[in-house]
């Protein structure tokens, strides 16, 4: 059996923004999954939350709680990412001034994603919007 | 070592609880529920932060120690107390005084805490050192601190600092001193006079150490009434020794930065539980602040702030900084003694293993389930978090029925609906009331006249 959620996270709302990673990982503390595991899962969502916030105007992020496995995705209506092979750059940055001026922007973001999913998947369009779907093992 | 959490200092008096929802409301990690009309604590998530004992209206709460007769057991008789403990006296009590008293009631030696601080910063910087890699290096020096990352933020349990806090290197210290004189060890009776529950839970159950070195635990509120008549009645009473070693940074070690000064500004200082919960949670996610140490206390205004504490906490920071003046600087005090290696080896905690006080089940598959059962009743409630159903909020209630400690038909305004639906009397609710509540509870208002001030 499996455990699904769902939160929505508003653009541009950085006081709020990490609510759900912050949830998830209350959860996944009560199922006994290993500290180092779980912290993995944290940040690889806390940074895709992050990118709604600092770039998109809206999105939604699912959560799927298998036995063995997390599957989180996350769905935005946002400018999406023309080459996402260098938005996974270290340092690459597309944020604003005035996101960066706030500490964030620094071009990690997808990078850290992708060093902390076990499993990582974008899929963009264009002035559309992203889709992000991450897998962790348990 | 694996720590059960069976053991915690704050105790429970049936007899003064009257069963007001107080306490239940305020602890960090919801341990107490309402059974039988009295407050019950789950040992296994009490941190011994005392938060209950503060907001408790009945005084109903009281801590395991040890009666101050259990001193006559000693030949030799030291008391190790904090330097909260003369912080706390009127302005018109100075240091002597309150030495003289402590003699007076019976002890042989005097050693403040605090006192052989440089060797405490040493060990910190050599821990600093070699274990630079894990920062920020959290500091032990709070046990309330210590146990909560054990129980609810295992993922941080490497941060902490394997350092062992003041009163174990003063109690060292104070041995290997007396050894020295010539007293056998045999003959001498350490007793911690501790200014909170936590500090007494780390010395009769320590986490990271097989058994305390201290034999006795007293009461400080117990101290500063009897060092206050002594002094009141005889205003001459003296003492000036016993305070060679004592140092600004050393009374000032345990209030807000006593430690993180010494990291300058690669530290960060918090005081209060819900302060550091929030911290503790936001590193967690990953947010991890980049400086070289934390310190993190359970009290507002650190340890002046503690349970035992009988004065004003912001007058009691205030009177230690002004005592400190009074004191050279840490460096050089202690001088080199031939004991200082042994000590610090004795300050070394062994690792601290998590202990899970919140996981829901044994197996991943059970605890799912019952994750899905609680999303599912937690729909079903009424989302008021009155603590009616002798839980501190919906949420836990839902928790506690998955457990199996509880029953929806707990929550009263569930039962209400129900019975108004199904044409039934109020019996039976106000029966399952009563056995939360205790029986006659609503009958009568008695337990509470006598509290009318609150």
């Amino acid at each position: 059996m499996g455990i699904e959620q769902q939160y929505t996270v508003k653009g541009g709302d950085f006081s709020h923004a990490g609510s759900a990673s912050s949830h998830v990982r209350k959860l996944l503390k009560q199922l006994e999954i290993a500290p180092e595991k779980i912290r993995r899962i944290v940040i690889a969502l806390y940074e895709a939350e992050m990118n709604i916030v600092a770039h998109a105007s809206s999105g939604i992020v699912r959560i799927f709680l298998e036995k063995d496995a997390i599957i989180m995705v996350l769905e935005d209506q946002g400018p999406g990412i023309p080459d996402i092979e260098q938005a996974m750059k270290e340092g690459f940055s597309t944020a604003s001034r005035k996101v960066r001026e706030m500490g964030f922007g620094a071009g990690m973001g997808l990078a850290n994603m992708k060093r902390n999913a076990d499993l990582l998947e974008i899929t963009s369009t264009v002035r559309v919007g992203t889709t992000v779907r991450m897998t962790n093992y348990f | 070592m694996f720590r059960t959490q069976k053991y915690h200092a704050i105790q429970v008096d049936g007899g003064k609880c009257i069963g007001c929802t107080h306490c239940m409301k305020v602890c960090p990690t919801e341990a107490i529920r309402v059974k039988d009309g009295i407050a019950v604590i789950t040992g296994e998530r009490c941190v011994d932060c005392g938060d209950c004992m503060r907001v408790c209206p009945t005084e109903a709460f009281y801590l395991l120690q040890d009666d101050l007769s259990l001193i006559g057991r000693y030949k030799y008789r030291i008391a190790l107390f904090p330097s909260v403990l003369p912080g706390q006296f009127p302005d018109h009590v100075n240091d002597d005084q309150i030495y003289g008293a402590l003699l007076k009631i019976g002890f042989t030696h005097l050693f403040e805490v605090e006192q052989p601080i440089q060797w405490m910063v040493e060990a910190y910087r050599n821990y600093h050192a070699t274990h630079g890699n894990s920062t920020p290096l959290i500091s032990a020096f709070c046990p309330a601190i210590v146990r909560l990352i054990q129980i609810r933020y295992p993922s941080l349990i490497d941060k902490i600092m394997l350092i062992n806090a003041p009163h174990d290197l003063a109690a060292h210290f104070a041995i290997e001193s007396l050894k020295g004189q010539g007293i056998n060890p045999e003959d001498t009776g350490i007793f911690y006079i501790a200014p909170c529950s936590a500090k007494i839970a780390a010395v009769k159950d320590p986490v990271g150490e097989k058994k305390s070195v201290v034999d006795g635990i007293i009461n400080m509120h117990e101290i500063y009434n009897k060092v206050m008549s002594i002094v009141t009645d005889d205003p001459g009473v003296a003492e000036g020794g016993f305070r060679e070693h004592l140092t600004r940074e050393g009374i000032l070690w345990s209030l807000p930065r006593g430690e993180a000064r010494l990291f300058k500004r690669k530290s960060m200082a918090i005081d209060g539980i819900f302060n550091v919960v929030k911290m503790l949670e936001q590193m967690e996610t990953g947010e991890i602040p980049e400086i070289g140490f934390l310190e993190l206390r359970a009290c507002d205004q650190g340890c002046a702030g503690g349970i035992m504490v009988s004065g004003n906490r912001f007058l009691t920071v205030e009177r230690l900084d002004r005592r400190s003046r009074k004191f050279p600087h840490a460096a050089n005090h202690p001088p080199e003694l031939p004991f200082k290696a042994d000590v610090l080896s004795r300050l070394v905690l062994d690792p601290i293993e998590p202990a899970h006080a919140f996981q829901l089940g044994k197996d991943r598959q059970t605890a799912m389930e019952k994750m899905a059962g609680i999303n599912k009743l937690v729909k079903k409630l009424p989302a008021l978090d009155c603590g009616a159903c002798g839980a501190p909020n919906c949420h836990a209630l839902a928790e506690d029925i998955v457990r199996g400690n509880a029953a929806l038909t707990d929550c009263i305004f569930l039962r209400f609906k129900n019975e108004n639906q199904d044409g039934n009397t109020g019996h039976s609710t106000l029966h399952s009331l009563e056995k939360i509540w205790g029986a006659g509870r609503f009958s009568t208002q008695i337990k509470t006249d006598e509290h009318e001030s609150f």
